[in-house]
């Protein structure tokens, strides 16, 4: 792989194929034969029922897990370089955030092993919760909070390093429809000013369709891409993009897309809504 | 919630067992004024009220060197069970040879030892008795440590492997902070357990001025009031123990008050 | 090698290490104990006060008395057995009175809010102070001596075995799942048919770890009690006589201590199979 000819893709996933338990009866091809690149800047969500492989991708492009075959350049490194480098933040269904640690010092936790000094820790953690609206909660445990505070916060951590790169996986799956939508819109406005590259798994179409410029559709058994829609609402989207009838000519294009992916047959996990 | 209502809530709470307290102590005064029960018997709860209040000095310095004893015990087995536990998580033979004997210890009138113990001491040393305590605490503060040290929140640990942290910094910033209410909850359940131990161990030979032998004197003599006086004070001292640890816990692990799944 | 295998071996194993810990310990420690920091912490090294283990063992063997025909292995075993007997009997009679004050409470709500906060205070308070108090009543009957000894020990071992049972079946009856207890009431199931199928059932992960707490604490009273009383039946009491020979004959006191620790590891071993009876069918407790 020629990486000084890399125009600056921030993910770049070649021929990725992992596989669980290989050679025994339970062998299980989470992903076969992957191929994906993520533009600087750019806001891509995967889309598929259960077990088509779109939280074990995002795990190998973390470089939590490592691919059976293929290879991921992430940030113009290996993936496994990247993950050293710090050069991506991540999030999670559970916040995740330390119980034991005020707010603010849950933001600075990858700032301390990167052993920064604590002024400028300070400063930067007092940075990101003004970019998540919540400067008043700094010395908060995580548990006075709400689930979507809690979620805010931790993505403020995972952005604390100022990566260019945000790793999630379904965030937002465990909070509710109104909280869900304003999350979102949260979301997009802190991704436009700080402009980071998103990779964003999620089981919910209008979700998908929402938040990304590109929605990549997965399905199971095994695990690969069988469509890509082009959003193309542009960058400035808001509660009225909701209503507005290319919004929903885009779901249902992705809604059609995943018909065609043994959504009938696997426990399908897609939310409809 | 009107005023009204929750003073109402309370004295529903508070009542019925105060009233059921006082019953009683009215029923047993009752009983030996009426059987004319011979206070080397059963004494008057009256009787045993004015022991405790005519001499408070004898209860209390019965109550700590058993308090004491018991104490030593308790922040001597805390300390080690927590340190025996995160040093030995690597070394998964020594958990399996520590198990069997925590068991051991849990099922066996343990304290039977205490004369073991007492036979390697000095006859007036309280050492005996400290080791006792310290041995029963040890080994349910190392059970509970090694099960929270096992108990790895997945979501955290992906994210600390995500910042590539060494198992050092992994063990420093997520493990041991996540075993501190195991370890809490261990000190508050062994807490009882030490005032019991250290009082049980001195039926056991060694000195004779602990609440142990104190209460088994008085009440195999004739002075019974005096012997309630001292399980009174008996009484007291587990109270102030499981207080005790009670408050530490809600201090040091408030966010075990109110856990929110975020 | 599978898992129950590796304890059963891990078992003897743990005590064959503190064994070589106790005789590592008496080659090198200071004949007259020693302190640290201060404290006199280390213990006497000497035959009197550290036997050795083999002579512990072989000391079984031999007889209990100069001169008596009968072996101390046969003394403590006989001794064991009758306590075992009594703190079985403790055990069973305290856990039926718990299970059935705790179902009084749980049908009587005025008898929970009274009786409540007594049990919980029984569970810090070391109640085992009332041993002599039980014994010292016991000097009133005019039975002899022998009943007098079983009845007392046996009271006490159903006093201690009776507290944590009943905090924890009251507390397991009340944590029946809401929506079960509504599923029984739209059946018309009448209060003592919703006890015994759904809110009995649903306590046993409850009660099975209190029965566990219960068979110790009926050992403990029991022992304690033999302790305290006059007549050289059952093992305590054995302790207790061996324990004021240790000067003469150490290896003594240590032969009854071992038929302590099997009374309890026996008395653990057949709780511990109740247990896994009664917990058959149940998922794991999540406690």
């Amino acid at each position: 792989m020629d990486v000084t000819s890399d125009t600056g893709d921030a993910v770049r996933v070649r021929g990725v194929s992992k596989v669980f338990n290989r050679g025994a009866a339970n062998q299980v091809d989470a992903l076969v034969d992957i191929d994906l690149t993520v533009h600087r800047g750019e806001f891509v969500s995967l889309i598929g029922p259960s077990g088509c492989g779109k939280s074990t991708l995002l795990r190998l492009i973390a470089d939590l897990t490592e691919p059976t075959a293929g290879e991921l350049i992430v940030n113009g490194k290996s993936a496994h370089q990247a993950r050293l480098d710090q050069d991506y933040g991540m999030a999670f269904q559970q916040s995740g955030l330390f119980d034991w640690r005020t707010v603010e010092r849950n933001i600075e936790l990858p700032l301390e092993l990167k052993g920064w000094d604590k002024a400028r820790r300070r400063a930067r953690s007092a940075e990101m919760l003004n970019l998540v609206k919540l400067p008043e909660f700094a010395s908060h445990m995580p548990w006075q909070l709400s689930g979507g505070m809690q979620q805010r916060v931790a993505i403020a951590r995972a952005l604390a390093a100022h990566p260019q790169l945000l790793l999630m996986d379904e965030p937002f799956g465990a909070l509710d429809e109104m909280t869900r939508e304003h999350m979102q819109a949260e979301l997009l406005r802190i991704c436009s000013e700080t402009g980071t590259t998103v990779v964003f798994v999620t089981h919910s179409i209008p979700e998908a369709v929402y938040l990304a410029d590109r929605v990549v559709v997965m399905s199971p058994r095994p695990g690969r891409i069988t469509a890509t829609v082009d959003v193309g609402l542009g960058r400035d989207r808001s509660e009225l993009t909701r209503e507005a009838s290319e919004f929903f000519d885009r779901v249902t294009e992705v809604r059609e897309a995943l018909r065609g992916t043994h959504v009938g047959d696997a426990v399908s996990g897609i939310d409809d809504r | 919630m009107s005023t009204a209502t929750r003073t109402r809530g309370s004295l529903a709470i508070v009542l019925p067992p105060v009233v059921f307290g006082v019953l009683f102590l009215a029923l047993w005064q009752a009983w030996v004024e009426i059987a004319n029960v011979k206070p080397f018997v059963i004494p008057k709860p009256t009787a045993i009220m004015q022991s405790l209040f005519e001499d408070p000095g004898l209860v209390t310095k019965a109550c700590v060197v058993t308090g004491v004893n018991a104490l030593v015990g308790l922040m001597g087995g805390a300390i080690l069970g927590f340190i025996g536990a995160v040093l030995t998580n690597r070394f998964r033979l020594v958990a399996d040879l520590v198990n069997p004997l925590a068991v051991t210890v849990a099922a066996v009138p343990a304290v039977v030892i205490v004369g073991v113990l007492n036979n390697m001491y000095a006859l007036d040393s309280q050492i005996g008795r400290r080791i006792m305590v310290t041995i029963a605490v040890f080994f349910i503060v190392f059970v509970q440590v090694t099960k929270g040290l096992q108990h790895n929140d997945a979501t955290q640990m992906e994210l600390m492997q995500s910042y590539a942290a060494t198992p050092r910094q992994v063990l420093a910033k997520v493990r041991v902070p996540n075993t501190m209410p195991f370890l809490f909850t261990a000190i508050r359940t062994a807490a009882p357990i030490a005032v019991i131990i250290a009082l049980v161990s001195e039926y056991f030979g060694g000195t004779q001025d602990g609440l142990g032998t104190k209460i088994s004197s008085t009440l195999n003599g004739s002075n019974k009031a005096l012997g309630f006086a001292y399980v009174v004070g008996g009484s007291i001292v587990g109270l102030l123990f499981f207080a005790g640890s009670s408050l530490l816990e809600y201090l040091v692990v408030p966010w075990q008050r109110r856990r929110v799944h975020g | 090698m599978t898992a129950r295998l590796r304890k059963l071996i891990m078992f003897p194993l743990a005590f064959a290490f503190v064994a070589a810990l106790w005789e590592a310990y008496k080659a090198v420690g200071p004949e007259n104990g020693g302190r640290v920091l201060g404290f006199g912490l280390l213990p006497r090294t000497g035959d009197r006060a550290m036997p050795h283990v083999w002579k512990m063992v072989s000391r079984l063997g031999r007889p209990e008395v100069r001169g008596g025909k009968e072996t101390i292995l046969s003394v403590v075993t006989s001794a064991t057995w009758y306590s075992f007997r009594v703190a079985f009997a403790a055990f069973v009679i305290g856990t039926l009175l718990g299970i059935a004050v705790a179902v009084l409470m749980a049908r009587f709500r005025l008898l929970e809010r009274a009786l409540m906060p007594y049990l919980i205070v029984s569970q810090t308070v070391p109640i085992i102070v009332l041993a002599p108090l039980i014994i010292g009543l016991m000097a009133y009957g005019s039975r002899d001596l022998v009943s007098k000894t079983w009845i007392a020990a046996t009271l006490l071992g159903v006093f201690l075995a009776f507290f944590p049972v009943a905090v924890a079946t009251l507390r397991g009856l009340q944590s029946t799942p809401p929506a079960a207890m509504e599923l029984m009431e739209s059946l018309a199931s009448p209060w003592w048919r919703t006890l015994l199928k759904l809110r009995f059932p649903a306590a046993v992960p409850y009660i099975a770890p209190a029965l566990r707490i219960a068979g110790a604490s009926a050992v403990v009273g029991v022992v304690v009690a033999e302790i305290s009383l006059g007549v050289p039946l059952g093992v305590g009491r054995l302790i207790l006589s061996y324990g004021q020979e240790a000067s003469t004959d150490p290896p003594k006191l240590y032969t009854a201590v071992f038929g302590a620790a099997v009374l309890g590891l026996v008395m653990a071993v057949l709780v511990a199979l109740i247990d896994r009876q009664m917990m058959r069918r149940h998922p794991p407790a999540g406690t």
